[in-house]
């Protein structure tokens, strides 16, 4: 996984509330059986019209933002399906960083597993990087992970709460399964205790 | 000891390794596998050289992209990507040694109606699935969720996650349910009332004298939606309806263990004085037919009301109705049993059991559905279809004028065939009405089985009140 320390980069504002994975990535690019090339996907219904042309008022079409690296969103960001296909189509459309006042579980915990590192804010900051974000291109949001900060274009300095556990994972790159490898003994453990506790699991 | 929950004793039950933070490898019981969110995680195990670390306690059926048409056994049926991921988790079942029901299996169906159908699903187990309606398991007392298809690698290679406790919330409906009212009602009211990030960070555990009387099937329909409520799960604590619907089933325990199982199983309870982070109370009296009108599950009203206008909404949500409304092709006050429907969809993990079809029979018995209107029946699994053609159940629904399917996801994500046209209207069983959930530009207004024969018959919404 690419580690994560410092960003700076242009923010895309997206105010609505509820964006789902559905809106992420439809269902149709869901039959991949590969995690890459998403990016192109992203959004798609929103992005693009039947014909495959951009529609041109979509944020991510606009000539300001299509090098975004930050999303500023709305309220409960990734509900829904549990596909990871949306932090997939994400980081390979270049975004590394989502800024919300709440992200629906599965979508928060999928976007560590995949170098995107998800900010909550209370509603008055998020609101505060969403205005700053429709200043277009030349206003750039700096995130630092280990100070836990993210910095307007103004330079308003917000601090956020991320797991330790999780930032540690993020900050180096590490492969959860190999890390989880480490403590097999007490998963043998755990396994022969259970044979004998719950032997019809 | 002090005083727990429900989610509190199962995990603890579970908990293999616990960091000084708090982070704990939780043990998972049994893990649930489809065609869509797997294949990446299978092909990681590979590239790593790992493998499938409990065969014996995963579980595969395909069923997001499998054709519902009665000639699906046909090679030619299934074609492009779709075939492709089918195949694809017919090797992975094959290679790694897991246990599997392939299209051609009478067994094969929804995986969330499959895992309990089949015994897999029990009483405090913990059950996860690259499926946000994983959550259905808990009716049966299981802590059940949905997780990535990072977490399905993690979870095939260690038969653990790496988790941290979320909180607890008490939802209870007191009191019993009005007639024409069901559990798809129950679950579709809590969410009108907490909204879809309500349960965010929570597991809910559902009590209250209208969940108790609950069949497993409505219960499992109760627990199913909690994930459109935001909750990471929703539980209900096992009782003798639970164990009635466990015993005999091909994967419960027998004899001696079923005994001891079952012992188990009735300290699974939240004692009386445990602690909740969020308590919320609702009548069951209070519960009308339920309707979506918007793009959100928590955009729903009893079938009595009228579409809301967006300025009774605060917040970011003034906008978001607006765009429902425009996406809908609706108007603010327009009575909701005044929106003519095109077509009806009876299945999903939600509402695709055979208590889900008996109660839509009962409505259709002698009646037609309106012309020019599509309806279809997907039963949840082949074992529930077999059972309503039995019952005389598909009889009805045919001469009725639906389309009586094969078991499958079918409509409710709409990633095989069966999918609304731009513009098209539905009334549905399922569980998701975004934007093009069920086809581009397609229109989902979320109903009970029972809404969803009334609304075959009229053409519209309707109260299937006036109609019993």
């Amino acid at each position: 996984m690419e580690k994560f320390s410092t960003l700076s980069g242009i923010a895309a504002p997206m105010p609505l509330v509820n964006i789902d994975t559905d809106m992420i990535i439809p269902k149709m690019f869901l039959k991949t059986i590969a995690r890459s090339g998403l990016g192109v996907n992203l959004f798609d219904e929103m992005r693009f019209d039947r014909q495959g042309n951009e529609i041109a008022d979509f944020v991510l079409n606009k000539p300001a933002y299509r090098e975004a690296s930050v999303l500023v969103v709305g309220d409960n960001f990734g509900c829904g399906s549990s596909r990871e296909h949306a932090p997939w189509a994400i980081a390979d459309f270049g975004i590394r960083c989502i800024i919300s006042t709440s992200f629906a579980d599965i979508f928060y915990n999928n976007c560590f597993k995949n170098g995107i590192l998800p900010i909550v804010l209370p509603e008055n900051q998020r609101d505060a990087l969403m205005k700053d974000s429709e200043k277009g291109a030349n206003a750039r949001i700096e995130i630092d992970l280990e100070a836990q900060t993210v910095t307007s274009s103004d330079g308003d300095v917000y601090t956020f709460e991320v797991d330790s556990f999780k930032k540690h994972c993020l900050m180096n790159g590490l492969d959860d399964i190999g890390l989880t490898m480490e403590k097999v003994a007490s998963i043998d453990t755990y396994e022969a205790q259970l044979s004998v506790d719950r032997p019809w699991v | 000891m002090s005083p727990k929950t429900l989610y509190d004793k199962i995990w603890d039950a579970h908990v293999a390794d616990q960091s000084e933070d708090g982070t704990c490898l939780l043990y998972i019981d049994r893990h649930l596998v489809h065609e869509v969110t797997s294949p990446q995680a299978f092909e990681g195990l590979r590239m790593t050289g790992r493998t499938v670390r409990a065969p014996d306690k995963t579980i595969a059926v395909p069923d997001h992209n499998v054709p519902t048409t009665l000639d699906r056994a046909n090679a030619e049926t299934m074609t492009g990507d779709s075939r492709v991921q089918v195949d694809a988790l017919d090797k992975n079942a094959k290679d790694f040694g897991i246990h599997y029901y392939p299209v051609s299996d009478v067994r094969q169906g929804i995986v969330h109606i499959v895992g309990p159908e089949q015994g897999w699903t029990l009483p405090g187990m913990t059950v996860v699935c690259g499926d946000s309606h994983t959550a259905t398991h808990g009716a049966f007392g299981a802590l059940a969720h949905g997780i990535g298809t990072s977490e399905v690698e993690h979870v095939l290679a260690t038969q653990t996650l790496i988790q941290k406790k979320s909180k607890n919330m008490k939802v209870e409906i007191t009191g019993k349910l009005n007639p024409g009212v069901t559990a798809k009602d129950i679950t579709m009211s809590v969410i009108g009332k907490t909204g879809t990030a309500g349960g965010t960070g929570y597991v809910i555990e559902y009590f209250g004298s209208a969940i108790t009387d609950l069949s497993m099937e409505g219960r499992m329909t109760v627990c199913n939606m909690s994930i459109e409520g935001g909750a990471r799960a929703g539980i209900i604590a096992p009782d003798a309806t639970t164990y009635a619907y466990c015993k005999g089933r091909p994967h419960a325990p027998k004899g001696v263990e079923w005994d001891k199982a079952q012992a188990w199983w009735e300290t699974l309870f939240s004692d009386e004085d445990a602690h909740w982070d969020l308590v919320v109370t609702m009548k069951a009296e209070d519960i009308a037919p339920s309707v979506t009108w918007g793009t959100s599950p928590e955009d729903v009203l009893p079938i009595t009301s009228m579409v809301p206008a967006p300025e009774s909404f605060t917040g970011g949500k003034v906008d978001a109705v607006k765009r429902a409304l425009d996406y809908m092709g609706l108007t603010a006050g327009q009575k909701l049993t005044d929106i003519k429907i095109d077509t009806v969809f009876i299945g999903s993990c939600t509402n695709g059991r055979i208590e889900d079809l008996r109660a839509a029979a009962e409505i259709l018995k002698g009646k037609k559905v309106k012309d020019g209107m599509r309806a279809m029946v997907v039963p949840g699994s082949g074992l529930v279809r077999a059972q309503a053609e039995e019952e005389g159940l598909a009889d009805i629904f045919k001469d009725a004028g639906f389309e009586w399917r094969m078991a499958g996801c079918s409509m409710c994500l709409a990633m095989n065939p069966d999918q609304l046209a731009e513009g098209e209207r539905c009334a549905s069983t399922s569980n998701r009405n975004f934007e093009g959930r069920q086809g581009y530009k397609g229109r989902t207004h979320l109903v009970s089985p029972v809404m969803a024969a009334a609304a075959a018959i009229t053409g519209k919404l309707t109260d299937v009140r006036d109609m019993m």
